[in-house]
This record gives C-alpha cells, structure tokens and sequence, in this order.
C-alpha cells in the first residue's frame, strides 16, 4: 500500500479590518451581523475545513490621529461569535485570536475551557501579543508593557492557562445521585501559578473540557515568536507565500519544535493565503489583476507605505516613484492600532526601491506586488494543485484561506475546489474525529503534565 | 386587556437548591454541555418568559455565608455565563439573554464588545447582570490587588445598620464607573456610522465615531468601541441588589433591579427604598425597574412543593436558606402571591427554579398558564427586541449624536 497522502489543513477566515475585503462589491454584506459569520462557517463546514479563525484589534486604527476611514472598521467580540457559531456548526473548529495583554490567565482559561465546552471540543486560541500604548488606553490596565517583555508575558500567560486547564482531571466530575457525591477530590481545580509576572492561586471553575486543553495557534514571525511557538503552539502562522522560503521557515520551526523536545508533526504550519478563481488561467489572472487593483487606490498604497516610513506621504504621487526619503522610526507612529510586522523599516525601503526599480513599478504598483499573502489564483484545478503541492513539498501544512469578499467568497472555494483537493486524496470528505485536535491529526493533550512557572 | 407581568427566570447550574443535581430528572455531568443549557433556554421559551440570567462569578459557585470547602457534595463548578448565552442565542429567537458578567477584575471595554456582540448574535436580545466580585478569593486568581472582605464583625454592623465601611463604598463607585464606560461604549459609535460611501472610499463616517474619553477615579477608557452600537441601542442593564448602597449603584447605571423581599414585610419596604436610592442618586428619564426574586419549589404531579424542598433539604443535610424569599407550593398559590406583589408596585419577577429541569418546566407549564387564565401575562411572543418585550423604550437616544 502507498503510504497516505499528507491531508492539507485548511481554515476559513472571514476578511476584516483591511484593505484586502472589497466592501465596495455591490454584493459585499455586513461585517458585522451575525448572518454573515454564520454564512462563513457554515460553507467552510460543508468544505470539509478544519477552523475557522478570527483576528483581533482592540483600537481603531488611526492616521496621525484621526479615525481612519478607508476601509473595513469596526469587529464584534471573538469568543462570542465564536460560542454563537458552535450553535450553527457541528464538526469545525472555532479559532479566536486574544492577546496576552489585555487578558488575564484565570479569565483566558476560562473562557476557552468554556467554548471547549460549548462547541463540544472545537477549541483553538490564537496567542498573540501584542501591545502598545495606543491599544492600552482602551483598557484600565493601561499600555503598561514593555515591548521587550511581550513574549515573557505570554509564555508566562499560557503556562498559567494551562495550570489551570490541568487543574480538573477527568475523573474529578463524579456527579453520582446515588451516592451524592459530585466531585472525585475535594480540592478539583486547585491551582497555583508564580512567576515574574503572575502570583495567583485558588480554585478553578472549569471541569476538564473534551480537549482538555483547546489549540494554541500562534502567529509571530520574530526569533523570540518562533521558539514560542515551537516550545507551545500546535500550529503556526507562516507569513510565506513563496515556496521556497516558506520551506525555509517550515524546516526552521519544525527543528526548534525538535530542539525543544517536541516531534516535528506535533506543530502545523500554515501561511493565510487568498485566492482567485477563474474558468480559464487567463481569465483568473485578469480577475486577480482587477482586484488588487480595485483593492489599492492611490491612498491605501500611500498609507501602507506611512507605516513603514512613519511619515506623512500625502504629498507624494501614487503613480510615481517610491518616495525618495528615509523612514523615520523614531518619530511618534503616524498609523496607530495596526499589529505592526515590518522588524527592520529600512531594509523593506530597500526591498521595495529595488523591485520598484527592477519592475519598473509605480509607488501604487509595488505596494500591489509586495502587500500579497499569497494568492492563489487560477482554475479551480490549478489553484487545487498549488495547494496540494505546496503542502505535500513542506511548504506548509495547509492554509487559512479569505476571500475579499464577505460573506459569499468562500462558496467559490468550496464549490469547486474542495472536490478537486479531495479527489486527489489531500483533503477528507467526512470528518473522522471528533475534536479540533482529532481532526488536526494531533495527538491527545497531555494530562497534567507539570509546566515550569518561569522565573 | 389587564397590565401584563413580567416574567424572568435565573438559571444558576442545575438549580438553586444545593441538591438540585441529584434529582431524577436532573443533568448534573451535563452541566457544561450546550444541550443542557439549551434545553432549559427552549424550556423558558416554551413559557413565553421574557428572559433568562445565567448566574456566574470568578470563583467556585456557592453560598459564600456556608463555605462549601472541601465539600464532595456540591456542584463547584460553572462555565462562563456570557459564552453560555452566546450559544444559546442562535437556536432561541425570542427570549432575553442575560448572562452575569463581573467587574470588578474585568476590563470594561471586553464586557461592552461582549454584549454588544451577544446583541448582534441574538438580534436584539441581550442584557447583561452587572455584578462586583467582592471576595478576596476572586482576588487571588487575578492576583493584581489584594481584595479586604467584610470581617464578621462588620457584617454584622452591615446587617444591624444597613451601612458599609468605606472599601465597600469604593468598589461600587469603580463599578458604577465600570457600567459607566460600557454604556458610553455602546454610544461611542452613532447608527449610521457605517456609510460605504464608494465615490469617497470611505467606509465609515468618522464624525459619527466618538472618543468617550472616560477618566474616573479608579481608571480610564478612551474608547471608541471596535464594536459598531448594537441592535437595541442599549443592551439592558441589570443588577441584583440586597441594600440601599446597592439600590444606589443600580439606579445609577441599571435598567432593572433585582430584589429579594421577604415574604413576611412584602415589597413595599424595598420599593420605598429604591425609589429613596434613585432620589438619592439623581436619577433621571426612565425610572429603574424593579424585580422580585424568589426561589420557587413548585407542586408536580407526585409531590407538593414543600414536600421537595423537604426532600431536598434532607438530601443536603441542611435547611435551604436564600437571599431571596422562598415559595414552595402550587403554581396558582404563586400566580396569586405575583399578583398581589405586582398591584404593590413591583414591576417584574424573576424566579430562580429550586431544580432547574423541574422548576423551569413547572414555571413553564403549570404557572404561566395560571397567569394566563388571570389575564395577566403574554399568549404569544410580540415579535421585537428584550428592551421592547420589557417595556423599555426601543428608541435609545445615543449621548454623543449632535443631529
Ligand atoms: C499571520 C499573522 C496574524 C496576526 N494576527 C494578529 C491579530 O489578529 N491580532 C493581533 O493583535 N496581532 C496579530 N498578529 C501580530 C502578532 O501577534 C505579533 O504581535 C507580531 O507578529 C509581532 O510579533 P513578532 O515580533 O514575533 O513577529 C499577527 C501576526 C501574523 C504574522
């Protein structure tokens, strides 16, 4: 028998906050209602995909201090429609992303040990951590963290959420009538948690979920993200669209999940990627064209682009060249609110001059050609085969897939390539498990295994 | 047509009585799971209820005056009520959703989105029970500050003079502000705001976006919302109340009060003194709507009210003790007793059922037809928001829209 071929993961994710959801589409609905989160979910559901995802901000985003209005603002509360989807759905995953900011371990905990619940184990965090000042004026904490101490914060956060997890074994929930005795141990859900950054203890709620513990999905791409996430995560976000260097960062993650005594399959990797369809390659590169045409005015090329310089660019021509002065990083930040993943602004200023200049692009055209996160563009078949390939060469091991637009894009996807990817065997046609993790191909969570508390 | 009552129940596990899990028809390992929760939410509706609160606090549920430590006994567990209320909201349609959030550890700006959301995802039906966490054991989960508790000696002061010492004081000031913020939040976009203007490109209009620039004692909150308003403009605010302190906190940010008259004095104390607490706050445009709480044990066919809650006492080893009043008895015994307690002034009931599964059913089944055959209560649901099936104003003038 040939050995089975590697099952492409895939996500759904319903575009948001930025400049890739075509809200200006007649046939664009809400962002907001709950009929379109339900619409999503329910078409990832008959694709046969694994989650569905949702980021999160905490501020609006701002241009040297004014609200900004060009595109998508305004989302709803995560772990609520995520709790309201476990109604509408019956096999996906429910993903949300929550920083480890703003939230504290006893209530992270809790509210995802509770969703597990809810859903009936299809629950996935999204640690990330973020953090600025900005954001922080939206809550009583305030933006008291410093940058260099995010990742200690969330290792730290996770350690304590999974203390608590562990708190409850199975066994603990007796609930026998006969013998009036509800709990296994007196003292189920007892915990304590010191470290650097939390001293708690008491009781926790929340008996063992179905997962025990719900899936951390991590998306950071610094050396200190990467081994978080190697160290935690079961799966990570790869912001690599291009084969070879996502086979790069897909060896990169799975050696340090190795180095630090994990299998390599225990982490998945997975790069957000959007797509394009046509009944001809032709027809789809030319949709694809239009698009991201439509998508980058003049004035979204100018404002990406303020947020690498941190500086006013309105003065500069969109259709002319890329603006000839240097980024200034230490003035106070133009573009506020927006998770900011450019580490180092003069080298992406060299980056785009260069294709720029190798292209003969305009400032608007370049933002267009290096502003992508993958596209997948192509007949359903062709599109089938980029996915499959670039998941059986370990480029990744599936993708999380939006569509520009919401509610109905993702309809497309599931009409007419899920059946190609399952005819090649890359992608179920019934779900098997019964857990996020089951059908993550992820082994069981431990049971209270003891974590280190940090320092 | 007569005045209609107002008819809530309090969900709180498998039943306020401490042995309410062990009955026949009881789900105890099922608590945690959504069919369990709604169930009894398809249950209320059947009954036509205005709505159900989801009890919920950040520490082992219980009665906090008989410390259940190390008891094998009890249900110590609960899941969050707010994600219990946002899966519920798809498959209902009509009924209230309130689930308890507190907040004194919580961050105001996740409590607004949260309910805003729970307004969007049920379309109109969400409420929220606002309530303080006010032991030191909620404290040490969080472990940001120390929590002080009321020592015996000062609850006794409490009790014998109704007053509180100073740090009392202070955590419902910071929640007061706390109900302050969420509501500013939920104005802090005007409806409307989101415009789609495709010559322009704008999305959204920003003048109708409104910092709330909220600084009070104890924190501030800048705001806007990442929320758009809900559905109902504003979500209904409640809290359960027990003391004038109390009464003041409500009337100053709640739509509805809960509280827990005795049986023997009726409402009319209590009413007095929430209407004092409204005055004494300066409340003003609609008045606090106030709710009975009693914990009810209704007949079955087997068995009488009072003989459950016997057997249920015996099962726990303890008499059953309440905040609230307690009915044990016949559906039309209690149909009467919200009667009488309704021409007194009282604007609304909320029942906690004994045993959820039975209770909620009995109060389904056997009481609101009572209620019916008395003139007194829905044949069918109106169609609309919470705040409408209430008798609030649907329309909620948004603070910061200047047209
Ligand atoms: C694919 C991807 C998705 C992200 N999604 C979010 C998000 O939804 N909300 C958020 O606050 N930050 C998000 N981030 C930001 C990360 O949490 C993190 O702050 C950022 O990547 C910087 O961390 P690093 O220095 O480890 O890369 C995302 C990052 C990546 C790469």
């Amino acid at each position: 028998m040939s050995t089975p071929r590697k099952q492409v993961i895939l996500g759904a994710y319903l575009g948001g906050v930025n400049h890739h959801t075509a809200w200006w589409h007649p046939e664009a609905g809400s962002q907001i209602d709950f009929s379109s989160f339900e619409h999503t979910a329910r078409t990832a559901e008959r694709g046969k995909f694994d989650f569905f995802f949702l980021a999160e901000g905490l501020a609006l985003r701002e241009r040297a201090g004014e609200i900004f209005d060009q595109d998508i603002i305004g989302r709803p509360d995560t772990l609520t429609v995520l709790a309201s989807l476990a109604a509408v759905t019956e096999h996906l995953g429910l993903a949300g992303t929550i920083n480890t900011t703003f939230n504290e371990p006893y209530e992270l905990a809790r509210q995802f040990a509770s969703l597990d619940h809810l859903s009936g184990g299809r629950a996935a965090w999204n640690v990330v951590t973020s953090f600025d000042a900005f954001t922080g004026q939206n809550f009583r904490r305030g933006g008291f963290l410093d940058p260099a101490d995010r990742y200690v914060r969330a290792e730290e956060t996770l350690s304590a959420v999974r203390v608590l997890w562990d708190s409850w074994s199975a066994a603990d929930l007796v609930a026998d009538k006969a013998t009036g005795r509800y709990l296994g141990r007196p003292d189920a859900g007892a915990f304590a948690f010191h470290g650097s950054q939390f001293d708690i203890a008491g009781r926790f709620t929340v008996p063992r979920s179905p997962q025990g513990r719900p899936v951390i999905l991590q998306a950071g791409v610094s050396p200190q993200g990467r081994d978080f996430a190697a160290a935690n995560a079961d799966a990570i976000f790869s912001p690599y669209a291009e084969l070879r260097e996502a086979a790069k960062f897909y060896r990169d993650i799975k050696a340090r999940a190795v180095a630090s005594g994990r299998a390599a399959d225990d982490i998945k990797i997975l790069p957000s990627a959007s797509f394009v369809l046509g009944d001809t390659e032709a027809e789809a590169v030319e949709k694809y064209h239009a698009v991201r045409n439509e998508q980058v005015t003049g004035q979204t090329a100018l404002i990406l682009l303020e947020q690498i310089w941190n500086r006013d660019l309105s003065g500069y021509d969109p259709e002319g060249p890329v603006p000839d002065i240097d980024p200034d990083p230490d003035a106070a930040p133009i573009i506020q609110g927006r998770a900011f993943v450019h580490q180092d602004r003069f080298a992406t200023v060299r980056r785009l001059r260069e294709v720029a200049e190798a292209k003969k692009l305009t400032l608007r055209e370049v933002v267009i050609d290096q502003f992508e996160r993958g596209p997948l563009v192509g007949t359903p078949a062709q599109v089938a085969e980029q996915i499959d390939t670039f998941v059986q060469d370990n480029g990744s091991d599936g993708f999380i897939l939006g569509s520009h637009l919401v509610p109905w894009g993702l309809d497309e996807f599931v009409d007419k390539v899920v059946p190609l990817l399952q005819d090649r065997g890359a992608l179920r046609t019934e779900y098997t498990g019964t857990t996020l993790r089951d059908n993550l191909g992820l082994r069981a969570a431990r049971t209270a295994t003891t974590v280190s508390a940090g320092t | 047509m007569g005045s209609k009552l107002h008819l809530g129940a309090a969900l709180d596990g498998a039943g306020w009585h401490p042995a309410a899990w062990r009955e026949p028809n009881s789900r105890p390992a099922e608590l945690f799971t959504p069919a369990y929760w709604t169930d009894l939410a398809t249950t209320a509706q059947r009954g036509l209820l205005d709505f159900v609160t989801i009890d919920d606090s950040l520490s082992v549920p219980g009665d906090r005056r008989a410390p259940t430590d190390g008891a094998l006994d009890r249900v110590r567990a609960r899941i969050d009520a707010q994600l219990i209320a946002a899966r519920i909201a798809p498959v209902t349609r009509h009924l209230g959703l309130i689930p308890t959030i507190t907040t004194t550890h919580t961050e105001p700006f996740h409590v607004s989105k949260a309910i805003a959301t729970l307004d969007y995802t049920s379309r109109g039906r969400a409420g929220w029970q606002a309530r303080v966490s006010g032991t030191a054991a909620e404290a040490a989960h969080f472990g940001r500050r120390p929590l002080r508790e009321l020592t015996a000696a000062e609850l006794a002061e409490v009790a014998a003079a109704g007053t509180f010492p100073d740090f009392v004081h202070d955590r419902f000031a910071e929640a007061a502000d706390a109900v302050e913020v969420v509501r500013r939040l939920w104005d802090s976009w005007e409806d409307g705001a989101e415009i789609r203007d495709v010559a322009t490109r704008r999305f959204i209009d920003r003048d109708k976006l409104h910092y709330i620039d909220f600084q009070g004692r104890h924190f501030g909150v800048r705001g806007p919302s990442i929320t758009p308003r809900p559905p109902q403009g504003q979500p209904v605010v409640t809290a359960l109340a027990h003391a004038p302190l109390i009464y003041e906190f409500a009337a100053r940010g709640a739509d509805l009060v809960f509280v827990t008259p005795t049986r023997e004095a009726g409402p009319a104390p209590i009413l007095e003194q929430v209407a004092a607490a409204a005055a004494q706050v300066g409340r003003a445009g609609e008045a606090l709507r106030v709710y009975a709480d009693l914990v009810v044990f209704l007949d079955s066919d087997q068995e009488t009210g009072p003989h459950r809650l016997a057997r249920l006492n015996e099962a726990s080893g303890a008499e059953f003790g309440s905040d609230a009043p307690i009915f044990a008895g016949s559906a039309d015994e209690l149909a009467e007793l919200l009667i009488e307690w309704s021409a007194q002034g009282v604007d609304g009931f909320r029942l906690r059922p004994g045993v959820a599964v039975d209770d909620l059913a009995a109060i389904a089944d056997r009481l609101v037809p009572a209620l019916q055959q008395r003139g007194v209560f829905r044949t069918g649901y109106p169609d609309g928001s919470l705040r409408a099936l209430l008798d609030l104003p649907t329309t909620v003038p948004n603070r910061y829209a200047t047209a």
